[in-house]
């Protein structure tokens, strides 16, 4: 019996191979998505942890020379001989590929592959030709080195590590060192280093997490968007799965009356369904491999130019990853399938076998009230939540809620516009258009979904470049950044600046519980530079005017947000000082509070600390020659002097690689939007016979009524394009104001870009007509026979 | 006896009066009879009822000694696949197998397919030069044949065909129900034939009435 009963649903699919294609397509198009987005957020942050493991970066406090250049191998021995638990380390590049010279007897016990403690094979590390630890690819780069490769996926991209006298051989720079890594236990009776070795500079272990910390913007927004995917996706395979079941209801019904029982049914059906997911889902995460390795160099390029983060630009295929889409593309046709096999289960067997307009089993009335319930759901989240799980429900009921409302809100408008066609085809044309939305309805909310995820997160991305670049503006105003090492050589930078610059801009810092929060207090020099280029979020009027008369301060975003202190909040700086706030301003990417003060009140507050850095204005020409007669003149370090337009150059390229990777993401979804919008029709068509013959009968030809076709399919989704501007714009909204803050305490604002949104309305219009063009065709072909067919079948 | 019925009574939700109203009669194995009545009298809620596609509000159904009352779904499933054949007025033919396929259904359901009794039948049926095809490219006649070659291959007991001729011409009618008829009787099940044809019902040895529910 169960051969019987398979052997007939599968002869369903052998008989309607495009509607088998359309749900593998669905359900492999929603995994390729999701496990596409998950693949590059998975690759990269596992590359962080492999630098981290590698490289220690951050991990150990570093000793270095503090003229930037090599430290003498004589000051490593000494610094042993007087204690000292540091090991050399030299790098520098072969090729393309960082090389790493460790000694590994006197490497701390968590950095490189080669613990000695964990049982790596040291004699063939340190003998002979020795050997190189790297991932296999980047392995491939050195096969020409005379050095036998070792591979280590473990070990940072593009990143090998060798013995620092092998590494010193091949980078032709016998007996340097770069750096000493300093082991976290160090005897208590070594001498100060000052003492050992004056010319070397200690520099304290950094927080790990920085990098992490950082980049975890970014991923945040990727897994936005990837949920964002996966609701398209969703939608597409409840489509495809619904109309699927649709269309075989009727044989349910034959089967059911010639024995077939119900419970063997259903189970037969589920397990074809998870056959079909499993294979579905197999295509998927290959297209989604494939979309991730198309993607990930940009995304590591990104990545690499906006936090020095290194990201492997190639991907490994990691079981876990694949699993979980297999898993998604299973949960997914789960959830999609179970009102269709909830539906078949509760069939009476002696009614429903002719295919009703299948979702006009959604009734849309209760699809309004769930989509309000959900709406008001959002809102109320949005004022009152609290939390990043908060904010990412509120993203949810908002999208799902908008997507929901989107059937009926056509519905409504379509009525209207019925309402006042005057010519019969017209009244025709609004009518039958209104008839095609429950059938359409799941790929029109696919379309929307994609549409708002475009709009939201082009939104959400120019907003962070223009508000970033501002921001760099703002803080990156002087031509030249220095810092001294100590206050002699702080006195010679204003002595040759004073002389060269336009002017000194001191930057005067000190770290103090303020308002309950740890806090950093910035003493600031009236001058123009800040005048000019500082933006506020809020502030009191004549702002800069009161602060210079020491007035007030001046406090960042997360000071404003954690602390709830707003403008005209006191703030008490010390015992017998207590300012108000005069202004806020944003501060992104800084964990913690920041207070400005002027530089009188900061010297009258801490009266020990003198000014280490310095912005120094000038005309941007004369940068190189000021940078030389600082190292000239004051002695100051190459790495001490930092030249801002070189860094805003920077920042602003890798925003153009965010937008390759946001840009390529949104025209995918889009392009996926559209292919639920072509299988639906392409589906919907044979049901659409019967609904078109009359019209063809009463004198319409097959042209015009396959025209008409493609012109409603425009109309559906320039209305969908219109309703899905204020959704994606809630998105945009949600994205920056309410998830980014929970997230990491500041808030963006929000800029819109009509033209941006136009041009996306336009790429709609052209995918719902390009998917709408073949169904088309095929109907001004359509056999007369065809259609007469509908009356001959009349009973 | 094949088919018992006892004072059987079906209301729907939806009307107020009864559709079927204690109906009794009895049916031996190899009996043929005709059901007639005018359009809702009850005739294809009774059929629905003996075929185990629906359920009696009261009353007793028996078919081969088994308490219809007394079966849960997957109980009345069997009883369909094992015991009851139905020929119903729309063929309800799989459209994804083809007539081949479709006949070998049944049988195949059953548990009891016989490749040489469903070359018998469609001999007999004349369906041989249309075995590989797929219902939308029969004719209404020919559909209704496969219909009957399905149902007659699995060996029911009882033969329940509700206005298997309702769709076809006169001609074309009279074709099939010689041929219903003649098959049945071969086999030794018992057959209740729903008409709206007085005519078609004349050629069968014994005739019920419904009325508004009631036998006359």
């Amino acid at each position: 019996m169960t051969g019987a009963i398979l052997s007939a649903l599968a002869s369903h699919w052998w008989r309607n191979p495009l509607q088998l294609f359309t749900l593998l397509a669905g359900l492999a198009l929603a995994t390729a998505l999701w496990s596409g987005v998950q693949a590059i957020n998975a690759e990269a942050r596992s590359s962080y942890d492999a630098a981290a493991a590698t490289l220690g970066e951050g991990q150990f406090a570093q000793i270095t020379a503090r003229d930037g250049g090599p430290i003498a191998h004589e000051r490593y021995i000494a610094l042993r001989r007087a204690g000292w638990a540091v090991s050399p380390v030299i790098e520098g590049r072969l090729g393309r590929v960082r090389l790493i010279g460790l000694e590994p007897l006197t490497a701390p016990g968590d950095l490189g592959p080669v613990n000695p403690e964990g049982g790596a094979d040291l004699g063939a590390f340190l003998a002979g030709s020795g050997q190189i630890f790297a991932r296999t690819e980047t392995l491939a780069q050195l096969s020409d080195i005379g050095v036998q490769g070792v591979a280590s996926p473990d070990v940072a991209p593009n990143t090998a590590l060798t013995d620092i006298g092998v590494a010193q051989r091949l980078l032709g720079r016998a007996g340097q060192i770069d750096r000493l890594i300093v082991a976290p236990d160090q005897p208590l009776t070594r001498p100060p280093l000052a003492e050992v070795a004056p010319d070397l500079n200690l520099s304290t272990a950094q927080d790990v997490s920085d990098v992490a910390r950082l980049t975890d913007s970014f991923h945040l927004n990727l897994t936005a968007f990837g949920l964002l995917s996966f609701a398209v996706g969703l939608f597409i395979v409840h489509g495809a799965i619904g109309l699927a079941f649709e269309q075989r209801r009727a044989m349910v019904r034959t089967l059911r009356a010639l024995g077939a029982p119900l419970g063997r049914l259903i189970a037969l059906m589920a397990v074809e369904l998870a056959v079909l997911a499993l294979v579905a889902g197999g295509i998927g995460v290959a297209l989604g491999y494939a979309i991730a390795a198309a993607l990930l160099p940009d995304v590591a390029a990104t990545l690499r130019g906006l936090y020095g983060a290194d990201v492997s630009g190639q991907l490994t295929l990691r079981p876990v990853w694949w699993l979980s889409g297999l898993a998604i593309a299973l949960g997914g046709t789960a959830v999609a399938a179970s009102g269709a096999l909830l539906s078949l289960a509760r069939m009476p067997l002696l009614s429903g076998a002719h295919p009703r307009a299948w979702s006009m089993a959604r009734r849309q009335g209760g699809q309004a009230v769930l989509a309000a319930a959900l709406l008001t759901l959002s809102a109320v989240l949005a004022i009152r939540g609290q939390g990043l799980v908060a904010g990412f429900v509120m993203l949810g009921a908002l999208l799902i809620g908008g997507a929901l409302a989107l059937p009926p809100l056509l519905a409504l408008i379509l009525s209207r516009a019925e309402g006042l066609a005057r010519s019969p085809v017209a009244q025709w044309f609004w009518a039958d258009t209104r008839q095609q939305v429950p059938g359409l309805s799941l790929a029109l909310m696919a379309l929307m979904l994609a549409m708002a995820a475009n709009v939201g997160v082009s939104t959400m991305v120019s907003s962070f470049r223009l508000t970033f670049t501002g921001f760099l503006d703002q803080r990156l105003a002087s031509e030249l950044y220095v810092t001294a090492e100590d206050a002699g050589q702080a006195a010679a930078i204003i002595a040759v600046a004073g002389e060269h610059a336009d002017a000194i801009l001191p930057i005067l810092s000190a770290e103090r519980e303020v308002a309950g929060q740890p806090a950093q207090i910035f003493g600031a020099r009236d001058h123009a530079t800040y005048r000019d280029n500082w933006q506020f979020l809020r502030a009191a009027p004549d702002v800069w005017d009161r602060l210079a008369r020491g007035e007030g301060v001046l406090i960042n975003e997360q000071m404003y947000r954690r602390g709830g202190l707003d403008l005209g909040a006191v703030i008490a700086l010390g015992p017998d000082v207590t300012l108000p706030v005069l202004g806020i301003h944003g501060d992104y990417g800084n964990p913690i509070g920041q207070v400005i003060v002027t530089e009188a009140r900061f010297r009258d507050l801490f009266p020990d600390v003198s000014a280490r850095q310095f912005g120094l204005r000038t005309d941007p020409a004369e940068v190189p020659a000021l940078r030389a007669r600082l190292r000239g003149e004051a002695g100051v370090a190459e790495g001490a002097m930092i030249d801002q337009s070189a860094i805003k150059a920077a920042s602003l390229a890798v925003f153009e690689r965010t937008f390759a990777v946001t840009t390529a993401l949104n025209i995918l979804t889009l392009a996926v939007a559209g292919f639920a919008i072509l299988m639906s029709l392409l589906t919907l068509a044979a049901m659409r016979v019967p609904q078109l013959a009359p019209v063809w009968a009463l004198g319409l030809t097959r042209r015009r009524l396959a025209s008409l076709d493609l012109v409603r399919a425009v109309v559906l989704a320039a209305l969908t394009g219109a309703l899905a501007l204020p959704l994606g714009l809630g998105l945009a909204w949600a994205l920056l104001a309410v998830v980014n803050v929970e997230a990491f305490g500041w808030r963006l604002p929000m800029y819109l870009f009509p033209l941006d949104y136009l041009r996306l309305g336009v790429l709609a219009l052209l995918a719902a007509a390009l998917a709408a063009l073949w169904p088309a065709w095929r109907l001004s072909r359509m056999p007369p026979a065809q259609l007469l067919g509908v009356f001959r079948h009349e009973r | 006896m094949l088919l018992r019925l006892h004072e059987v009574t079906k209301t729907y939700p939806d009307t107020e009066a009864a559709v079927l109203r204690e109906v009794s009669f009895t049916l031996a194995g190899g009996e043929m009879l005709a059901l007639t009545g005018e359009s809702g009298s009850g005739k294809s809620t009774l059929l629905h009822l003996i075929g185990g596609l629906d359920t009696a509000d009261s009353g007793t159904l028996a078919i081969d000694g088994t308490d219809l009352s007394a079966l849960d779904d997957a109980g009345r499933a069997a009883l369909r696949r094992g015991t009851v054949g139905v020929i119903f007025q729309q063929f309800n033919l799989i459209p994804s197998l083809n007539v081949a396929a479709n006949i070998a259904f049944q049988a195949r359901l059953a548990g009891r397919h016989d490749p040489a009794r469903d070359r018998a039948l469609t001999d007999r049926l004349g369906l041989n030069d249309h075995l590989h095809k797929y219902p939308e490219q029969l004719s209404g006649g020919q559909q209704q044949r496969v219909a009957i070659a399905r149902t007659l291959a699995a060996q029911p007991k009882l033969v329940l065909a509700d206005e298997p001729t309702g769709n076809l011409d006169e001609a074309t009618a009279d074709t099939v129900l010689s041929v219903l008829t003649e098959l049945v009787g071969e086999t030794g099940a018992g057959l209740i034939l729903v008409t709206h044809s007085e005519r078609l019902a004349a050629r069968l040895p014994r005739r019920l009435h419904l009325r508004a529910g009631r036998l006359t």
